[in-house]
């Protein structure tokens, strides 16, 4: 990575350093990962900068992909699963910008897929890097609010505490009903907060083939799973891990083992799942899979020719 | 204190000796130096400003003292002192083998959480991982403490100061501890109330067998509740012995004046 970017066409009118960081803020974030891949799951600090957008949108994920990113990579940006959000849209579109990279929409030929919220459902790939934007990267923040009493409980592998929101879930709702950031164990050492991705996509951490960064700018924290490591989600001994499941498949593509968004259609109570990884389902209905609410494909010659009345 | 011939007085669970505590110029505490034996009730007493609290946080591992030993019997490594052990050690053997009741229960309860994961949480911290058998645990401590257990999943802010005392004390039970600290745990509460949770408190520590270092300002708690007294002035101890001898005989001004100031009704 240290080796001098080659001049671009628009080298003249290059107003920012090659990923936008400077150098040096390139290499601290670097270290800071180099450490957390070598602890997995434990919370590094790093010199968070100010970056372009506000925190909360990503700039936690936007420096951990800006330190690692490369010309000759290829660049997802997903927000809920989806492609085509505004702030996947925009976050692609600044590194396109600022690293010359080639961005993509496939999750296959992807070698950094930054994400808010979801893991593809394409099974991750050797080689390939998942950056993570996390809001709170301290999973026991909600029940102790002291920083020097969570670094402790770290230190101290004392993890008792975690089980009180379980055990809290248990007794108001008979099950435990946390869905996303739901706590996993790291190599069975570190207590981690998996960011806001839904429970569905917990199993997936496990013995995963990619490397997996988090990234929090707010909280300066940079924690990481490498490749192939234990990744386990806390449970109690009667009443063990379990996913989310839907009655329902995919209104477009009938896909009946992904994570599925529900989205009102009108004021009547209609409704519809859909895929939240929106790639997932183009691949799939360019397959041919059609659910049970897909249209027909869009003739636009002809709308041109007969516009509606 | 004088053994009993024919008799081998029990180890002792906690043994403090020359236990100094200075903030800076300000003395804390001078030289204490007592032992407690398993199932028994020390009082600390005096007026505020005498040292009682940190006393109580020195020997409760709250608060590094400047000079002297506190001594506990652990489980795990016999009789040391607790600011020898490493930290990890440390709090370890303060979750299995202590309890702390404070004077106020937002200072020992978790207030976002219900009152049940609040007294189940220790178990949780000693690695309980089957919710049914801790859900029941909790039901039998609240029904111990005299609270309604249907009312297990309601959070402390819903209880009233009495209840929320109640629930300190279940969750400072729970998980069998051989040591309690309770600073001032009857304060702040109206008489009927306290003195119910005193009777309620006496019975839970002759049933258990329990040591209980019990800090007062209040000498009727002292004279119900602890077996030995401490009168503590300025820092220092100046008077110690059997509660009943020391409150009905008081040997020390500073007694004498303390005893006598009690209100008659």
């Amino acid at each position: 990575m240290n080796t001098p970017v080659p001049a671009r066409a628009n080298a003249p009118e290059r107003y920012y350093n090659y990923a936008y960081l400077d150098e040096q803020t390139k290499r601290m974030i670097r270290r800071s990962i180099l450490k957390a891949l070598a602890i997995p799951g434990y919370q590094v600090p790093f010199g968070s900068r100010e970056m372009p957008v506000p925190y909360g949108w990503g700039t936690g994920g936007i420096q951990l992909t800006a330190a690692i990113i490369g010309p000759d990579d290829v660049y997802k940006c997903i927000d809920q699963g989806a492609d085509d959000t505004t702030n996947a849209v925009s976050i692609r579109r600044f590194f396109a910008n600022v690293a010359d990279v080639a961005t993509t929409e496939d999750t296959g030929e992807a070698t950094i897929i930054q994400t808010r919220h979801r893991i593809p459902e394409k099974p991750l790939k050797e080689g390939q890097v998942l950056v993570y934007q996390v809001p709170q990267p301290e999973p026991l923040r909600g029940l102790e609010a002291r920083e020097t009493e969570t670094r402790a409980m770290h230190a101290y592998e004392e993890y008792g505490l975690q089980y009180v929101s379980l055990y809290e879930n248990v007794s108001a709702y008979g099950r435990i009903a946390a869905t996303a950031g739901y706590p996993v164990m790291v190599e069975e050492r570190y207590l981690m907060s998996p960011s806001p991705i839904p429970k569905f996509d917990n199993p997936k951490m496990a013995q995963n083939e990619a490397v997996m960064l988090f990234g929090a700018g707010r909280e300066k924290r940079i924690y990481a799973v490498p490749p192939f490591t234990r990744v386990r989600s806390l449970d109690f001994e009667d009443y063990p891990f379990e996913t989310q499941t839907w009655e329902e498949t995919c209104a477009l593509c009938g896909a009946k083992d992904s994570y599925l968004d529900e989205v009102i259609l009108d004021d009547a109570g209609d409704k519809m799942f859909v895929c939240s990884d929106s790639h997932h389902c183009a691949e799939r209905r360019a397959a041919g899979h059609v659910g049970p609410m897909a249209g027909h494909t869009l003739d636009q010659d002809a709308a041109l020719k007969e516009p509606a009345q | 204190m004088n053994a009993i011939p024919g008799r081998i007085a029990p180890a002792p669970l906690l043994s403090v000796e020359g236990l100094t505590k200075w903030y800076g110029h300000v003395l804390g505490c001078r030289d204490v130096a007592f032992d407690l034996r398993p199932g028994e009730v020390l009082g600390i007493v005096g007026e505020s400003g005498s040292g009682k609290t940190t006393l109580l946080n020195c020997i409760s591992g709250k608060l590094t003292p400047t000079s002297g030993e506190v001594r506990f019997d652990t489980r795990r490594f016999g009789l040391t002192d607790i600011y020898g052990l490493s930290e990890p050690d440390r709090r370890r053997m303060q979750r299995e083998e202590w309890g702390f009741v404070h004077q106020n229960p937002r200072d020992g309860l978790r207030m976002r959480v219900s009152g049940g994961a609040n007294v189940a949480e220790p178990l949780m911290n000693l690695g309980g991982r089957h919710y049914g058998n801790m859900r029941q645990a909790t039901i039998d401590w609240l029904d111990r403490v005299e609270l309604d257990t249907r009312r297990i999943d309601d959070k402390p802010r819903n209880f009233s100061g009495g209840m929320q005392q109640r629930i300190q004390v279940a969750r400072n039970l729970i998980h069998g501890p051989r040591l309690v600290f309770m600073d001032e745990p009857t304060g702040g509460l109206d008489v009927s109330v306290q003195a119910r949770l005193l009777d309620l408190l006496r019975e839970l520590v002759r049933d258990l067998g329990l040591a209980v270092i019990i800090v007062t300002h209040d000498m009727a708690v002292a004279r119900l509740m602890a077996d030995r007294l401490m009168v503590m002035k300025g820092g220092e101890v100046v008077e110690t012995g059997l509660t009943d001898q020391v409150l009905d005989d008081p040997q020390h001004p500073y007694t004498q004046l303390l005893v006598s100031s009690v209100l008659q009704i």
